[in-house]
């Protein structure tokens, strides 16, 4: 991946987020307490929200520059971006939800990112026609991120995908997240403040709080086994 | 005074029918803008939109008749350039419906849009959407149920205007009486019979109308 936010800043209420750092790892944990800027990070890469100073670049592509005043709108980007909330579509049924970035349903088995493969990869084919009123939430979540797979991303920001899920399901969704992660080959920022998540996904975490990076390296040199994860001692997770 | 029952009942239709869907496409637009954007001027615009609702409809028919008379702002221009005089025609009886229903159908419409989650238009930009495929996929549809209710209670007010209309289109029958007028006419001349069958008219329409606005508000509200 080759995600380099420069010294980027975007105020926020209480705080300022103040980032200069590049995203290293296939799979990028940005790790940190419940309001410490995670969201408005991947709202600034998606284009959803515009920094006050600096530049975001993927790969050679300039997304935001505010100093020359670039702005690539989100609908251009390529940035498939799982929101918290998962934000499906309740007037569209399962289908329509997942084709919404494909309007040209793709049913070539060889194409990764085909209708078919995401569907058969997230299991989904006994859902197509469902309300998506009547999903559990681990189903939401994977109309979610298969509906993100299809509009094709070069990067896919995930923005705790398993955060309202309880253990259980959370436990039934993160083989998806492995899946994605391992047949797609796509670059991912995964926004979660759950270390276990980092461990079981991500080869390279972020760490930042109010705003500010705190650390990055790999997982292990950051966090250490106790009755599951936790971080070392560096920053108190609420 | 002849009054034809069925006619004046077609008119009145006419006129609110031409006068909602005049005001749809603008009220769709500013409710949107009123609900999703900020902008110099807003709440400027917002008052004068408001304007019609608590002025009396007498004074907004003579604001009406000063711009769309022969010697008003455009309707001097209409009648320079292409003959036409808009005041005491049919088209005048649809201006002032317009002019009346526009601030409930843009209050309808804002408030609809509001309570859209922003969210959804962002994801959808994310998966490659431009603002008018977002608008039409997203926003309008699941807006549709406000902006629908807006749209009958557009439509039953144009239904009942009086004031406004009785100054720029006057009262001529089969040409611009509506149903409120007519009964007001009727009135005058002490035929109570016929006044009450017309209003027996205008109280089933407003009251369909109305009721179908409320099952749509209802059903918006238990979908919610």
């Amino acid at each position: 991946m080759n995600l380099v936010l420069h010294r980027v800043t975007c105020p926020l209420d209480p705080f300022t987020v103040d980032l200069d750092l590049r995203f290293e790892g296939r799979v990028t944990g940005l790790f940190g307490p419940s309001g410490a800027g995670k969201t408005t990070v991947l709202d600034l890469v998606a284009g959803l929200r515009m920094p006050s100073r600096g530049r975001i670049a993927l790969g050679g592509r300039v997304l935001t520059d505010v100093e020359n005043r670039v702005r690539m709108p989100t609908r251009d980007r390529r940035i498939g971006y799982v929101v918290q909330e998962d934000a499906l579509f309740p007037h569209l049924r399962v289908e329509g939800n997942l084709l919404y970035g494909c309007p040209h349903r793709v049913d070539t088995k060889s194409d990764v990112f085909s209708f078919m493969h995401v569907v058969e990869v997230l299991e989904l084919s006994h859902l197509l026609s469902r309300s998506v009123a009547r999903l559990s939430g681990g189903e939401r979540q994977r109309v979610a991120l298969g509906r993100a797979l299809i509009s094709r991303p070069e990067l896919l920001l995930l923005d705790e995908p398993l955060g309202s899920l309880d253990r259980e399901l959370k436990s039934r969704i993160l083989p998806y997240l492995a899946k994605v992660r391992d047949e797609f080959g796509i670059p991912m920022v995964y926004v979660t403040h759950a270390p276990e998540e980092v461990m079981a996904l991500c080869d390279h975490v972020v760490v930042m709080n109010e705003g500010r990076l705190v650390g990055q390296g790999r997982p292990e040199d950051w966090f250490e086994p106790d009755e599951g994860w936790r971080l070392k001692g560096y920053l108190k997770v609420s | 005074m002849e009054v034809d029952l069925l006619r004046t009942l077609r008119l009145s239709l006419g006129v609110a029918t031409a006068s909602t869907l005049l005001i749809l496409p603008c009220g769709l637009l500013l409710g949107w803008l009123m609900a999703r954007k900020s902008w110099r001027g807003k709440v400027l615009v917002e008052t004068l939109v408001a304007l019609p609702l608590v002025i009396p409809p007498v004074a907004t028919g003579l604001i009406l008749l000063w711009v769309f008379g022969r010697h008003g702002w455009i309707g001097r221009w209409l009648h320079e350039w292409w003959g036409w005089d808009i005041v005491f025609t049919w088209y005048a009886a649809v201006i002032a419906a317009a002019v009346m229903a526009f601030p409930l159908l843009v209050r309808s419409c804002r408030s609809a849009f509001a309570e859209v989650n922003p969210r959804l238009e962002q994801v959808a930009h994310t998966l490659g959407a431009g603002p008018w495929r977002t608008f039409f996929t997203i926003t309008l549809p699941l807006a549709s149920r406000g902006v629908a209710a807006g749209v009958l209670l557009a439509f039953s007010r144009a239904l009942g205007e009086f004031g406004a209309t009785v100054v720029v289109a006057g009262n001529i029958p089969g040409k611009t009486a509506t149903l409120s007028l007519s009964i007001y006419s009727l009135i005058e001349l002490g035929r109570d019979r016929e006044a009450l069958v017309l209003m027996s008219m205008s109280i089933v329409l407003a009251f369909a109308a109305v009721v179908a606005g409320e099952l749509i508000h209802r059903n918006r509200r238990t979908t919610a």
